[in-house]
């Protein structure tokens, strides 16, 4: 698998140094029918103050690369490859190696990135105040005074919309709806300033007038914070609103990756295209029955080498497809597909006759 | 709060009526008044009983007349002058009989919970933090053992074992010397030493079942969202133990206290009566056997009330504790 | 690989293989080496208690009267000058009463030796109470006795009585196992089934009955047993009385287990599905429910027989001449005796091992039956 061909040339890639560097991620899970492949060979990259879309649908390994970030997946996965943060004044950090209990990692976590999840509900204890679990947050990484956390929390909920926010930190979980809910958590997961914020589906769990406003909220914070945002979500409506660059994954692979106006006007991985064909749009001819992708989503154990998508795709060549990985490379300029219909990765995987470089 | 307290303590009241129903009518289950059997037991002993005492007996309690009536004439003057009834055996009145025992009995299961929650909290920790570890495993050996062993026959075991080793077997709650002797510092600070014994043999079971909820408990919290959004901020994992799944797993513990209870005084029952301690245990079989009806409905209702309020203050403690259950019970 | 399937149940060519649920079940179950054991405990003692005369060397009632109290016999190979025998043998005992202790102490006697037999004639029995048989599983030839668990105060032998008294506490077990069912299945059933005051009533009701000490209230319902009942009438009271404290804990299990699986998603989608009734109950509520009543019916087998260990040995229960695990420890409750013949415990080394088997198999079966559990 040669996939780190990331052309030097490429405008995007070269202007601005990453944050953080995803490098040939391999997250298994071992369950009881053989060995679940979370994340196959995950290289991605996210860029100061940008947002990353990670799309995908339910279990394609979305939620475990990003959790893996934090070193934060369950206890049996086994993780390997490199995740490095990067600094402006110092060497990176590799993730995947830091010790549980390892001071730089607590650091990491909640500090340089911070995280919001999907369900609001359960997100909070539920036996501790709001008020309690934010400033544990701020005492951890921003101030070791207790008034002046107190005070930042209060800003940070009046900053993410909550009215009232003094009463609020005295209330429990259970006393706020799940919109107010995920804002004080958006709140406690950016009051410590991290440098990027992980969002896995963060509005999935709320009705569409409350995921607005909080879409809108996170765009305006990432505005005046300058986080970078790693946004998760198998919805490409929302991925289109909230994101510059996206990268489709599909049984914990990235299949295609492209800045997000290219990717829309030219896909070009007919997964991708089945993702889109399959969102409902207003201005569709009514009547006109929605595609569906054909089949499920494989379950992932003891996974064969050969594409993911073969058994469900509709251009698929068979005695290729079904016998070697594609790679993913540059199809197009900044733009990155895994399909053996481009000559591109048929070169890249040392087929065909284009065997020049690797 | 305040009116979930009242209304917990009105069914604690309705619940303490139920037992006095339940313990009145077991008194009278039995085929033929105890009247009979007690003078026969008397004539049996030699000492034929007066007329005039049963006269008494018959007008106190009622006898010639309907069951309800029975009752009504049996729990006023308990409730209102604690009279307790008349031990045949005795000859005395029941409440003397049973005062000391169910001090004794309080005391000593009292002391048997805390012994519970101080060993298995701990140990429960260490056991789920360490899973599939071999202290995890040693840890579910001894509960497995510590459950399926009845605790009277652990009861025997020691006596054996220290009949063989020490040649002394130990039983009761006192030195000899402060058997009858009355209260003071002295006898207190012997009855301690005699407790940690059978504290231990009641307590064994208590604990190895309560290791094991809470051990559970804290699995399953482990894996709660809440708890990876701790670890995600960055609370060191010592801390985060404490604070969140602990703190968590803690309230189905004080709710089992509601059961915990009730198996110590099952089983200090009979440990007390392997062991002799002057408890209730004991004194309730006594009468069982032999049919001294109001020592032993007297006896089972003072359990059984001992019991009841001990679930109702675990009960209120857990809605102190626990915001949600303060929503839901208060609303 | 010529054809794709996209049914992942099936082969698929992606190699994910999806267990079906009982087969899940199962691995899971093997997997729990301990449970695997204790199941094939259970199921031996049972097949073994149910031909208990034919096990047993002896009938539980016969007085061996020079052998009161005798310890535990020692099977050996070797012999008194260290000779090897394949056939393994006992030695034979003698007693006398000590002039200083009045204990009686008993010598082996290492020149005389007894072949230990397999299928010997002894005392004539009925199996299964009408096939008449005389052969017993094992014994000794001749004079020789064989008490592989000793004998008790009245000489009769330790290992046959276990074997009886066995049979009793594990029937009596399940008797009062299946009388509890019936009413924690009616209780629960219909305070799930009716709901409102109904269940109110039946959940005020198992409140009440759990928050109230279970030995005391055996201990005082066994007393209205009357003296002159027959043992097997006894029997079955002491097995209903066990029930009736003791069926709350599974009209909650099924009271919870109905209101929730009536509220279940998938049995929603399968009655939107228009799915019949019928089917709904056999194949989505039935399977979800009956691991869990297997489970605790498993966990609250133990309970059954330690109740009624605990009761006959406070004299409450079972009375002698019955055997059961419970009169059997009778004896040891004098402490001296105890002290001299410490064989006499050994019926409760069994109650123990049979106590953790059920709760090894509970676990197993619990664990093997939750489905988020891998």
């Amino acid at each position: 698998m040669s996939t780190s061909v990331i052309q030097p040339t490429d405008s995007i890639e070269s202007t601005t140094a990453p944050l953080l560097e995803i490098k040939n991620l391999r997250v298994v899970l071992p369950i009881l029918e053989g060995d679940l492949v979370a994340a196959d060979g995950v290289n991605i990259q996210i860029k100061p103050g940008k947002t990353l879309g990670l799309v995908g649908e339910s279990g394609c390994g979305k939620t475990m690369t990003a959790q893996s970030i934090l070193q934060i997946a369950p206890k049996i996965a086994k993780t390997s490859g490199q995740i490095l943060l990067h600094y402006a004044d110092r060497p990176p950090t590799d993730i995947v190696a830091l010790g549980k209990n390892d001071p730089e990692l607590l650091r990491i976590r909640g500090g340089e990135c911070a995280m919001i999840f999907q369900e609001p509900m359960t997100s909070f204890s539920p036996v501790h105040t709001i008020g309690n679990q934010l400033i544990e947050a701020i005492l951890l990484h921003r101030t070791s005074d207790k008034k002046e956390a107190r005070e930042i929390a209060i800003a940070m909920l009046d900053k993410v919309g909550i009215p009232a926010p003094a009463e609020t930190l005295k209330k429990y979980p259970h006393h706020l709806s799940g919109g107010m809910r995920q804002r004080a958590m958006i709140a406690m997961a950016l009051s410590s300033r991290p440098r990027l914020l992980i969002a896995d589906e963060p509005t999935t769990a709320l009705d569409v007038t409350v995921q607005a406003q909080v879409l809108r909220l996170m765009r305006d914070l990432q505005r005046d914070l300058g986080m970078a945002i790693l946004y998760i979500s198998h919805d490409l409506g929302v991925i289109a609103r909230m994101a510059d660059e996206v990268a489709v994954m599909y049984m914990g692979s990235i299949v295609e990756h492209a800045p997000v106006r290219e990717l829309f006007r030219s896909v070009k991985h007919p997964y991708t295209k089945g993702l889109m064909g399959s969102a409902p749009r207003i201005g569709k001819k009514s009547g006109e029955p929605l595609a569906t992708i054909m089949g499920n989503v494989p379950i992932p154990i003891n996974k064969p080498t050969a594409c993911g998508f073969f058994p469900r795709c509709p251009v698929g060549i068979a005695g290729i497809c079904d016998q070697v990985v594609p790679p993913l490379v540059e199809v197009a300029p900044g733009h990155k597909s895994a399909c053996f219909r481009y000559p591109q990765v048929l070169a890249a995987a040392g087929l065909e006759s284009g065997t020049t470089n690797e | 709060m305040l009116s979930y307290t009242v209304r917990r303590l009105g069914y604690m009241i309705v619940n303490l009526t139920l037992i006095s129903i339940v313990c009145f009518y077991i008194i009278n289950l039995p085929p033929g008044s105890f009247i009979e059997t007690y003078s026969t037991q008397l004539d049996a002993a030699g000492s034929p009983a007066s007329q005039a005492q049963l006269d008494y007996l018959t007008a106190r309690y009622g006898l010639d007349q309907p069951l309800y009536v029975q009752y009504w004439n049996w729990i006023v003057p308990l409730v209102t002058q604690g009279d307790f009834g008349y031990s045949f055996e005795w000859q005395q009145p029941v409440w003397t009989l049973l005062a000391d025992r169910l001090w004794l009995t309080i005391i000593f299961s009292i002391v048997s919970m805390v012994f519970v929650y101080a060993v298995s909290i701990p140990v429960a920790l260490y056991s789920a933090t360490h899973q599939y570890s071999f202290g995890d495993y040693s840890v579910n050996l001894l509960g497995v053992i510590g459950l399926a062993v009845p605790n009277f026959l652990l009861a025997l075991l020691l006596l054996v074992g220290s009949a063989k080793f020490f040649g002394v077997t130990p039983t009761g709650l006192y030195s000899p010397q402060y058997m009858n002797a009355p209260w003071s510092w002295d006898k207190f600070v012997d009855l301690l030493i005699h407790l940690p014994v059978p504290v231990v043999v009641v307590g064994l079971a208590g604990t190895a079942a309560t290791i094991r909820i809470l051990r559970s408990q804290l699995l399953d919290e482990f894996q709660k969202q809440y708890v990876i959004t701790a670890r995600a901020k960055g609370v060191p994992e010592r801390r985060l133990l404490m604070k969140y799944p602990f703190r968590v797993a803690l309230n189905p513990i004080i709710s089992t206290a509601g059961h915990l209870l009730p198996e110590i005084v099952s089983g200090s029952t009979i440990v007390a009566i392997v062991l002799g301690l002057p408890t209730i245990g004991p004194l309730l079989l006594r009468s069982i056997i032999a049919q001294d009806t109001y020592v032993a409905a007297s006896s089972l209702m003072m359990l059984g009330v001992l019991t009841v309020v001990g679930v109702v203050m675990s009960d209120i403690l857990l809605t102190i504790l626990d915001p949600r259950v303060r929503m839901n019970r208060t609303n | 690989m010529t054809s794709i399937t996209i049914d992942s149940e099936s082969s698929a060519p992606q190699g994910g293989r999806v267990l079906s649920r009982s087969q899940i079940f199962w691995s899971k179950f093997y997997r729990h080496k301990l449970a695997v054991v204790s199941l094939g405990f259970i199921l031996f003692l049972y097949a073994i208690v149910l031909i208990a005369e034919f096990v047993a060397p002896y009938d539980p009632f016969q007085r061996h009267t020079d052998h009161l109290l005798a310890p535990p016999t020692a099977i050996t190979f070797f012999d008194a000058d260290g000779d090897f025998h394949l056939r393994p043998f006992v030695h034979a005992l003698k007693n006398e009463l000590n002039r200083e202790t009045f204990q009686r102490e008993y010598m082996v006697d290492t020149s005389v030796r007894y072949k230990i037999s397999l299928f010997v004639e002894g005392e004539p029995y009925n199996l299964f109470g009408f096939i008449p048989m005389d052969t017993h599983f094992f014994g000794v030839e001749g004079d020789g006795k064989i008490f592989l668990a000793g004998t008790d105060t009245l000489g009769r032998d330790l290992f046959s009585r276990m074997l009886f008294g066995a049979r009793t506490s594990l029937f009596v077990g399940l008797f009062g196992l299946a009388i509890g069912f019936g009413l924690g299945l009616f209780f629960g059933g219909i305070s799930g089934y009716f709901g409102g005051a109904v269940d109110n009533f039946v959940q005020r009701l198992t409140e009440f009955l759990q928050s109230l000490p279970t030995l005391p209230l055996w201990m005082a319902l066994a007393a209205l047993v009357p003296p002159h009942w027959t043992p097997i009438q006894v029997y079955f009271g002491i097995s209903t009385i066990l029930a009736v404290v003791g069926w709350t804990t599974l009209a909650r299990v099924v009271r919870g287990k109905l209101l929730s699986l009536r509220e279940e998603d998938y049995v929603m989608a399968a009655k939107v599905s228009g799915v019949s009734e019928a089917k709904i109950i056999t194949n989505h509520l039935l399977p979800g429910f009956m691991s869990y009543l297997i489970v605790h019916l498993t966990l609250a087998v133990p309970q059954m027989i330690l109740g009624e260990v605990a009761l006959s040995f406070l004299g409450l229960g079972l009375r002698p001449p019955a055997v059961s695990l419970g009169t059997l420890l009778i004896d040891s409750q004098n402490i001296q005796t105890l002290v001299f013949s410490p064989w006499l415990l050994v019926p409760g080394g069994l109650i123990i091992i049979i106590v953790i088997a059920f709760s090894f198999l509970g676990d197993g079966l619990r664990d093997a039956a939750d489905p988020y559990r891998s």
